[in-house]
């Protein structure tokens, strides 16, 4: 794919990112002024509030769209980064492959988590 | 993205060090550690996350293994990390979509930059960044 299109992507994903986890960090880092989608007196850590978030939809379908826009910001700068210090064609290849298989397995796994979460809730009496 | 086959002589070290570097240069700089340092804690933090779905003891020794105040502490640098790059990355934006640098004049001595007319929107970043930070501190360590 051109480079143009990865940067594009890289920007969109940059404002997906802004977005949920501006309001992933207000939920979880800023409750004490914000108060934000709280459970009672529970703090947002707490298996109570942790097993309440897990069984919303709101926040699986987020989580996933969360975790690929990251992983793709992410591991795209990072490419930018090696790419500029010039590395061969082969190390090169490598970085693109590397990346790419390191970021569709942490998709995959992160994705697993965030569905299996409700079952898993479920069945803890969450 | 591509070099064009223009050697990069300074590699790392010319993120600090490479010549009379305005304050915008270290911000480039502070967005590529910042960018760095959150792409690491994002890794981890996908793998201590998904111990809510062995259920609420796994997920209560994973957040007894994350509650030292070592660990506060560098949440809340990822807390301030994340304030800075989103701004920066904003203020990235608007320069990339060609707001904020001003109209194209004719290249005539003395030659005019648009430095002048974007430093209001890098110093207006870091007063946004640290006043988030601020927040972020009272949060994390006076109301909690």
């Amino acid at each position: 794919m051109r480079d143009r299109t990865l940067w594009t992507w890289h920007l969109g994903a940059g404002v997906v990112i802004l977005v949920l986890l501006g309001l992933h960090m207000a939920i979880m880092h800023l409750d004490a002024t914000l108060g934000l989608f709280g459970t009672g007196e529970a703090e947002p850590v707490d298996w109570e509030s942790v097993a309440s978030r897990m069984q919303d939809l709101f926040f699986t379908v987020t989580y996933v769209l969360l975790l690929g826009a990251a992983l793709y910001h992410g591991l795209y700068g990072l490419r930018n980064i090696l790419l500029e210090l010039d590395p061969g064609p082969g190390l090169r290849r490598a970085i693109d492959v590397g990346l790419s298989a390191g970021g569709l397995a942490l998709f995959a796994f992160g994705t697993w988590a965030a569905l299996a979460a409700p079952g898993a809730a479920t069945a803890a009496g969450g | 993205m591509e070099t064009r086959g223009h050697p990069n002589r300074l590699g790392i070290r010319g993120w600090v060090a490479g010549g009379r570097w305005g304050v915008e240069r270290y911000l480039y700089t502070l967005h590529r550690v910042t960018g760095l340092g959150l792409l690491a804690y994002f890794v981890l933090h996908i793998f201590v996350s998904s111990a809510r779905v062995l259920g609420p003891e796994s997920w209560q020794q994973a957040m007894e293994f994350v509650a030292g105040p070592l660990f506060r502490a560098g949440e809340f640098l990822v807390f301030v990390a994340f304030a800075f790059h989103a701004l920066n990355g904003i203020r990235l934006l608007i320069l990339e979509l060609g707001f904020g640098v001003g109209r194209p004049i004719d290249p005539v001595y003395p030659y005019a930059t648009s430095v002048g007319r974007q430093r209001p929107l890098a110093l207006a970043v870091m007063v946004l960044a640290g006043v988030v930070a601020l927040w972020g501190g009272l949060d994390f360590f006076v109301l909690q």
